[in-house]
Parts: structure tokens; C-alpha cells; sequence
């Protein structure tokens, strides 16, 4: 029988913290490139300039027909070399952190813009003409009008996706990244008690999660009560 | 005022609006009616560019709408236009409504596209209501502020386009109040509608449209007296009789 021995976790809970920190600086620094450059995909891919909508068609389904560890590891191995000649930086600078962030940036930019196209496609399409007979130009209707109400709807997708996203990031262990997930095996290996590190590392994200979705259902009731 | 010379448009081989021209001098009421799917609100759209044409002209105070080099935003600030379902921007309150184009597309100032909005939203009977959104008000009430918000860029002619099909019935008058009113006032207006009761009231002439073309273009006195064709004497027999 299996006995559990919980004692070496208090000792690496700062260890650990550095590592939820990692974690969360990645997922907010995705979500927020994410969601800026997946806004403009969206509108790229609903444009009427044939070469912006085929760009961005062709980007999402890349992104999402490929698997994130996969686009994870192609940034570890291809980021670094094209950033150190791109700063003139010393070769083997630690730049595993700035090629995650880029990598998650990128792969959940083709999700959002997924969300966010749905989005802008929910708002009416009379709005578009009421901006336009007022004269407003395409950018001010998008910018004041039609976004505004976009996101008003896809909040609680976009914080959804953002939810999974941070569940995600756990796959930076192929970089050897010390987020929270790394941080826990690091921990783990070096104690042997690899077991109760990864039941405890479950339990943290469990508990933030599921937080975070109750959260988001109770925008959602807010926002669309009914 | 608007020139509207042998317009055709077509979706495919589907042919929406067939060899259309007509007038609008300024300072005229023209209400333009038929059956649905005439295209009366397709032809309208295209007074002010939001349906392209593929052939024909159609000249707005001296400008070509139709002209790749006309700057189409510049032209639309000065054509208000009314839409059936209203239109208003859900997430702004009645007074932002009222306020944003102004700012946004002629430039004035906050407080001067304020007070210009309270005016006009007084005009239209609402001022109570200048701080609720969209939501809060009743369909008549939210195509008073519409009209309202087209005011407020000082238009030089204005469109609507079935303003009242999407009211319950003892709202459709408060509307048509506001319309009258405008009309009195010398407003030059292209409207789609089917309330013949507002047309013998204020329209100087009557367009009948049928199958995308204008099948009649009369005074209204004798549009309504004694129609020429088979087809709006049908129409007018069965919405009169109403």
C-alpha cells in the first residue's frame, strides 16, 4: 500500500508561486496579444479584400489544425535563433519564456478570432447601415458601434477560452519551463514524491478553474438573463 | 434635391430594380409604395449608397452617389435616414445616441452635440427619457429618438424606409406625428410606406413600384383619384378598404 508523505510541499510552496507566476504571465500575455490580434484576423477574414480574408482563413485553419505542443516546440527550437540575431543577443540567452508567450500568442489568436467572428457576426446587420447612413466610416462603426457589442456578447467565450488556455500553458514542459506544472515535477523528481506533487498541482488548477467558470456563469446570467 | 435616373440592380439574374428614374425636388414629400419585393426599400438604399447599382445615376444636391470618387461618408452625414427597425446603438444611452455622429463624423463638441440632441429629443416629445438606453423604450419611442438622431446632423433631405412596419399599431401615429410635423416644416423626404392615410396627408406625389420598376409617378391627388395601372388599383383596393 501506497503511503502518502505530503511534507516536502510547504517547503516548495515559494518555489512553486515563482512557477504560477510563469504560468499566469503566460496565459495573460496570450490572452491579451490573442485577443487584439485575433480581433483583427476576424475582421481581415470578414473583410471584402479577398487577399486579407484568405490571410487570415488560411491562418486560423493552420493554427488550429496543427497541435499546440507541436507549435510550442517549433517556437522553442526557431524563436530563440531568430530573436538573438534579431538583437544581436548572446547566443543561449534564456529566452524560453518570451518563445512560449509568442507560441501561446499566436495558436489562441486563430481561437479567438474564431469567437470574435462569431461575435461580430451576432451584432445586427442594420447597425452596419445606421453607422454608415450617419456617416461614419468603416473604422469608427467597427471601433464604436459593432466591437463594443461584439464583446458585450462573447465575454464569457473569450473568458472561457481563457480558462483553457491557462490549463494549457502546463504544456510549456516540453521547453522545460518551470511554470506551475514544471515547477511541481521539478519539485516531485527531486524528493521522489513525484505522485503527491502531481496530485497537488491537479488540485491547484482544479480549484482555479473551476473558480473561474463559476465566475464566468454568473457574468453570463448577467449579461444574458434568461 | 434627388435625381434619380435609370437605375437598374441586379442580384445574379434576379433583377431587383429595372430601369427606375424619378425626382425629388426640395422641399418635397414622396412617399413610394407597392407591394413587397418591389424593391421600394432597395431604391431608397440606393439614394444614400448603402445598396450599390450597377447602372444608372443618381444625383444627391449635385452629387453623383454612384461615383467610385465620391466620398460616400461625407455624403451620407448630410442624407438622415430611418430604418424599420429602428437602429439605435443598444449599448449607448438615449442622449449618447443623439451625440455620437456629431462628435464623431462633423466634428462638433461634446457639450454643443448635447444640447443639440436634448433639443431635438424635446422636439420629438422625450426629453424625460435623454439618460435611458435603447432598451427601455417602446418601439414608437425608440423611432422618435432615430429620427431625432438623423436630425440632429441638420440634414438636407431625409429617407425613411418603412419607419412604421415595426410598431404596434397605437404607436404607429406618434410616429407619423413626427413626420408630419417635419414634412410641414419644409424637410424634403423620400419615404417607403404603406400608410396611405399619412400619403394623402403630406405627400406631394405618390411612387407606385411593382417588380422593381416605378409603375407610377403621379401627384397624389391623382394617384389616389384615379390610378392608371391594373396593378396599383389592386394594391389600393386592398390596403383602403382596410
Amino acid at each position: 500500500m501506497y503511503e502518502f508523505d505530503w511534507s516536502s510541499i510547504p517547503g516548495a510552496l515559494p518555489f512553486l508561486w515563482e512557477g504560477m507566476k510563469i504560468s499566469l504571465e503566460i496565459t495573460l500575455t496570450a490572452v491579451i496579444i490573442g485577443i487584439v490580434w485575433g480581433t483583427l484576423l476576424a475582421m481581415m477574414r470578414l473583410s471584402s479584400v479577398k487577399p486579407l480574408s484568405l490571410f487570415a482563413a488560411g491562418y486560423v485553419n493552420l493554427f488550429r489544425a496543427v497541435p499546440l505542443v507541436m507549435v510550442l516546440l517549433w517556437f522553442f527550437l526557431i524563436v530563440p535563433k531568430f530573436i538573438e540575431q534579431l538583437f544581436g543577443l548572446q547566443p543561449g540567452t534564456d529566452l524560453r519564456l518570451t518563445s512560449a508567450m509568442i507560441g501561446f500568442a499566436l495558436f489562441e489568436s486563430a481561437y479567438y478570432s474564431e469567437i470574435i467572428r462569431a461575435g461580430i457576426q451576432s451584432v445586427p446587420k442594420g447597425q452596419m447601415a445606421a453607422c454608415s447612413a450617419l456617416g461614419m466610416t468603416y473604422g469608427q462603426a467597427m471601433r464604436l458601434v459593432i466591437l463594443p457589442q461584439a464583446f458585450r456578447n462573447m465575454v464569457p467565450l473569450l473568458l472561457t477560452q481563457a480558462i483553457i488556455l491557462f490549463q494549457d500553458t502546463s504544456l510549456v514542459y516540453v521547453s522545460a519551463l518551470a511554470d506551475f506544472f514544471g515547477a511541481a515535477y521539478k519539485v516531485g523528481d527531486r524528493d521522489g514524491r513525484l505522485v503527491e506533487l502531481l496530485l497537488f498541482a491537479g488540485a491547484v488548477y482544479f480549484v482555479i478553474c473551476f473558480a473561474a467558470s463559476t465566475v464566468v456563469k454568473r457574468l453570463q446570467k448577467k449579461f444574458h438573463p434568461a | 434635391m434627388i435625381q434619380i435616373s435609370h437605375v437598374s440592380k441586379n442580384y445574379g439574374a434576379f433583377d431587383v430594380l429595372k430601369d427606375c428614374s424619378t425626382t425629388v425636388q426640395k422641399g418635397e414629400v414622396v412617399v413610394v409604395c407597392g407591394p413587397s419585393g418591389s424593391g421600394k426599400s432597395t431604391l431608397i438604399k440606393c439614394v444614400n449608397g448603402l445598396e450599390p447599382f450597377q447602372s444608372g445615376e443618381i444625383i444627391v444636391d449635385g452629387t453623383s452617389v454612384g461615383d467610385p470618387k465620391t466620398n460616400l461618408s461625407k455624403l451620407r452625414s448630410r442624407v438622415g435616414m430611418v430604418f424599420q427597425h429602428f437602429e439605435l446603438f443598444p449599448h449607448m444611452s438615449i442622449t449618447e445616441n443623439l451625440a455620437i455622429a456629431q462628435v464623431k463624423v462633423l466634428g462638433r463638441k461634446q457639450e454643443e452635440a448635447m444640447d443639440k440632441g436634448l433639443k431635438l429629443l424635446d422636439r420629438v416629445g422625450l426629453k424625460a427619457h435623454a439618460h435611458k438606453f435603447p432598451g427601455q423604450l417602446s418601439g414608437g419611442q425608440q423611432q422618435r429618438v432615430a429620427i431625432a438622431r438623423a436630425l440632429a446632423m441638420d440634414p438636407i433631405c431625409m429617407l425613411f424606409d418603412e419607419p412604421t412596419s415595426a410598431l404596434d399599431p397605437e404607436m404607429i401615429n406618434e410616429v407619423l406625428d413626427v413626420m408630419t410635423e417635419l414634412a410641414q416644416e419644409g424637410m424634403t423626404m423620400m419615404c417607403v410606406t404603406h400608410e396611405m392615410g399619412f400619403a394623402k396627408r403630406v405627400a406631394n406625389r405618390v411612387i407606385f413600384m411593382d417588380h422593381g420598376r416605378i409603375v407610377e409617378d403621379d401627384s397624389k391627388e391623382a394617384f389616389f383619384a384615379n390610378p392608371r395601372s391594373e396593378r396599383a388599383q389592386q394594391f389600393l383596393a386592398k390596403i383602403l378598404h382596410h
